[in-house]
């Protein structure tokens, strides 16, 4: 095979990323402008505008979550084994939102009835703000770590509960991964909406971009002083059989920070995701600028949380030495390697009919776009 | 022993209503995207109106129906790790791998290109936007193949071999895994049930719209599509079912065996039973009525082969539970001491039969020491309901036929100009409205369920697969998916048979 376990492994933690971060930028301004639906919209027409606005999108940027799913299948199964029946409940209500998602934006305005479309958009507002809330959750509990541990054939256990989740750093991130996305929808609209709408979009876009600021601030200071890092206290072969009951891991305040004194370039990440944010809150008159702002903002954010933890995937509280790492729990080096193949053939094709997609769809949404497809306009 | 035996039953259970309600939404996907990118063939071809009017009308109901398949393969894609977290971990590497690809190769297709469908009309040119229909159309097609070479590697796992290092299964030879004569099989057979159940979609619905006078020229255009489609699509349905099962003779004897209710080997060529009452108690078929030979040429295609029946099946599997066990212990002195040299060549032995000795952990914790009896009852497991799997089997196998015998008939009316003036034909269309649906799910009731005891077969036994949750958690979610699918289903009818009523005129 022309590239070796280690850098295959490393590659995959990297794809990792770039889908979960992807999800996050394309997906995530879907669940942000939901969030807005019935606070922006202050009419039936308005809110149609809205959903329109990510009308005929909304559908390929949800793929990056399925695909997100089946990316951790295929090259971290055990993380894919351990996380989703460890968040069982947390994945149920992230399932039954997303589920609701794609139907209310098909069927709301289907029908007339005003009984009918507000609960819709009730309906859409809660898929759009329970699963960021959920994800934020959960990213929170990986930084602090769960309690999960193996039995000697490798079946996964996981001790913890659906209240134990919602501690309050877990909740933090929570927030702040709702009011992320709600920049990001909000600095969306901005570009798709115009007069009143958007400048309401730019009045929530900038108010959102400050708690960003704030939270992610905040969120650095509590893991600094407050939070229990984890680290490696064993040698352990990168290229070694993915069985992660080989090795000793220590907790330790202040262990996520230690990668940025390792490679002192990653502090670029946390700094992208402060700088980005200030640089969408001044330049939502450009309103192409301000999004992408934001978008590097979702960047920097993310790729905080992984560098932060690398080699770390999932640290287990109850048995930190069964901790998931990027060395001790990915698929083999074939299926690795085939998947990277796929990966290198497929996602330049789907960016660029994507890319073509939105090019084709640019343009302000207004109320003529809605009466002039109104047979298809949701 | 594996204790929660209640989480055994309820993910199971959860699985089984999931999959069936996501697989009522697929095939109409499946079928209504080729016709609709036929019928907008057509109109760039001709540049005849109707034939726009016809693609934006069926284009409704089929975002209707598109839209539920999305959002319930949502569930599909996340309850192997959310219920079966042991499979997840035990096949993950060989059977991620197709579904990952599935989400690179097919779902961003479609999904990228159902907005281009119902947005782009008036901004791209029709030929562009006949090609967003057809890539929509490769979308979901591509998607199916995918799956389906997922569910075939659980049919029949081949490229994969178990890493005791790792306690899992990984990929050997992907190419294996990927040209599966089982996956193919089932791809191509289930696609074109697909292209039926939206051929059917769409005859009776149109024969609707004759038999109440309305629509003529949009009716008669569609059905013709519809039957000749149909007549093709029936066709291959059948003929590549046979296919299939000839294929699963060759790994899944007791799947073979069950569905028709064999009990015991029989001379070559054995014979084919229409129809008869199986008894799981006597062993025997009541009232049967037998077709001779017919059943050996099928499934063996070959006049001398016999073909093994449930006993002798089930005496086989002992043999291979014994196996099982000395797997089993090969691997304990592994993992104990991984430089073992008699260790590894016992497992490299026996490793084939590992699946086997997983069996007896419904019956003890100490697999190396079973008794006589722990193996007898292990072995009776492999013997599915034969009951269930024996009337599905039969009604979807004669809807299939009924296929072939509604598309024909239609196609010769059509061919005739007469598709119109016949009531009975167009009552007898629309009447057969929901018998795709039904063969679809009796189809994958014997695929999955005639399987058992089997997740993955012969490797992993089912019940080994759940996750570590509680039944309160599963039950907690089965009882949140069916209220939420009820609601969606209602919904869902409500609003086709909203837009069916109102008729192309009034969309």
């Amino acid at each position: 095979m022309p590239l070796d376990y280690e850098t295959l492994r490393v590659i995959w933690w990297v794809l990792l990323g770039v889908l979960l971060i992807g999800f996050a930028i394309m997906d995530g301004f879907d669940f942000g402008v939901l969030m807005w639906l019935p606070w922006l919209g202050k009419t039936d027409m308005e809110r149609r505008i809205l959903i329109n606005s990510i009308g005929p999108t909304w559908e390929g940027n949800q793929v990056w979550f399925v695909l997100g799913g089946g990316a951790i299948f295929a090259a971290w199964p055990a993380l894919y084994a351990l996380s989703f029946s460890g968040f069982y409940l947390a994945m149920l209500i992230i399932l039954l939102a997303l589920i609701v998602r794609p139907v209310g934006i098909k069927y709301r305005s289907k029908l007339s009835n005003p009984a009918w479309r507000s609960s819709w958009d009730f309906a859409l507002f809660i898929s759009g703000f329970v699963p960021p809330l959920l994800f934020g959750v959960a990213i929170g509990n990986v930084l602090q770590g769960v309690p999960f541990h193996f039995d000697s054939f490798l079946r996964p256990f996981y001790t913890g509960t659906f209240l134990e989740l919602l501690n309050p750093f877990a909740l933090l991130c929570g927030v702040l991964s709702v009011i992320m996305l709600a920049m990001h929808g909000a600095f969306f609209l901005n570009l798709k909406m115009t007069d009143s709408l958007q400048k309401r979009a730019i009045k929530a876009a900038r108010v959102s971009a400050c708690a960003v600021i704030v939270l992610f601030a905040l969120g650095g200071v509590w893991i600094f002083y407050g939070i229990d890092g984890y680290q490696l206290n064993s040698v352990l072969p990168h290229d070694g059989p993915s069985n992660p009951l080989q090795k000793l891991v220590i907790q330790e305040i202040g262990a996520w920070f230690f990668n940025y004194h390792l490679m002192p370039v990653t502090r670029l990440l946390p700094v992208m995701g402060l700088a980005s944010a200030l640089l969408a809150l001044f330049t939502a008159r450009w309103a192409s600028l301000a999004f992408f702002s934001s978008a590097l903002c979702v960047f920097g954010i993310i790729g905080t949380v992984g560098v932060s933890m690398f080699p770390f995937i999932l640290p287990s509280s109850s048995h930190p030495e069964q901790s998931l790492l990027v060395w001790d729990s990915s698929s083999s080096q074939l299926t690795l390697f085939i998947m990277l193949i796929a990966t290198v053939v497929f996602l330049p094709i789907i960016l660029a009919y994507t890319a073509w997609v939105y090019r084709v769809l640019r343009g302000k949404v207004t109320l003529e776009t809605v009466k002039n497809n109104q047979d298809v306009a949701y | 022993m594996i204790s929660g035996a209640d989480v055994v039953d309820l993910s199971r259970l959860q699985f089984a209503l999931t999959a069936l309600y996501h697989f009522l939404f697929v095939p109409l996907t499946l079928g209504l995207s080729i016709l609709l990118a036929i019928m907008e063939t057509i109109y760039v071809m001709t540049g005849r109106d109707i034939w726009r009017q016809m693609v934006k009308y069926w284009g409704i109901l089929f975002g209707i129906n598109f839209v539920l398949g999305v959002a319930t393969g949502l569930t599909m894609e996340f309850q192997f790790g959310t219920n079966w977290a042991y499979y997840s971990h035990y096949v993950g590497d060989v059977f991620g791998a197709p579904l990952a690809i599935e989400g690179l190769m097919a779902f961003f297709l479609e999904a990228t290109f159902v907005g281009m469908f119902f947005f782009g009309w008036n901004k791209v040119s029709p030929f562009q936007h006949l090609c967003c229909t057809w890539l929509l159309a490769l979308g979901t097609n591509l998607s199916a193949l995918w799956i389906l070479i997922a569910n075939g590697w659980m049919q029949n796992p081949v490229g994969a071999k178990f890493n005791y290092q790792t306690m899992r299964m990984e990929v050997d030879s992907f190419f294996d895994i990927l040209f599966n004569p089982v996956g193919q099989a089932k791809f191509v057979h289930t696609i074109s049930a697909g292209y039926v159940t939206g051929a059917v979609f769409v005859l009776a619905v149109s024969a609707y719209f004759l038999l109440r006078g309305r629509n003529q020229e949009f009716a008669k255009r569609s059905m013709t599509v519809a039957v000749s489609f149909g007549l093709a699509s029936a066709l291959s349905v059948v003929v590549l079912g046979d296919e299939s099962g000839y294929v699963a003779n060759s790994n899944q004897k007791m799947k073979i065996a069950a569905i028709e209710a064999m009990w015991h080997t029989e001379k070559a060529p054995a014979g084919l039973t229409l129809f008869g009452i199986p008894n799981e108690k006597t062993k025997k078929t009541d009232y049967a009525i037998q077709i001779p030979f017919a059943l050996g040429l099928i499934a063996t295609r070959s006049f001398n082969e016999p073909l093994s029946g449930i006993e002798e099946l089930i005496k086989e599997g002992k043999g291979k539970i014994r196996e099982g066990i000395l797997a089993y212990d090969a691997l304990n002195r592994l993992r104990h001491d991984p430089t073992d040299v008699e260790a590894k060549a016992d497992f490299e032995q026996f490793n084939q039969s590992l699946g086997y000795g997983l069996l007896l952990k419904k019956y003890t914790g100490n697999i190396t020491e079973a008794t006589e009896k722990q193996i007898n009852l292990a072995a009776n497991d492999l013997k599915p309901h034969v009951l269930p799997l024996f009337f599905s089997f039969r009604i979807m196998v004669a809807c299939g036929f009924f296929f072939i015998f509604l598309f024909a008939t239609g196609f010769y009316l059509s061919v005739k100009h007469q598709l119109h003036a016949h009531r009975w034909y167009l009552r007898l269309a629309f009447l057969a409205l929901p018998l795709p649906w039904v063969a679809s799910e009796l189809g994958w009731i014997v695929a999955e369920y005639g399987r058992q005891p089997w997740v993955v077969q012969g490797i992993l036994p089912t019940f080994m697969g759940v996750s570590s949750v509680s039944p309160a958690q599963v039950l907690t979610s089965i009882i949140g998916f069916v209220v939420f699918y009820s609601v969606l289903a209602v919904i869902e009818v409500y609003l086709m048979v909203k837009y069916i009523r109102l008729g192309p005129e009034n969309c």
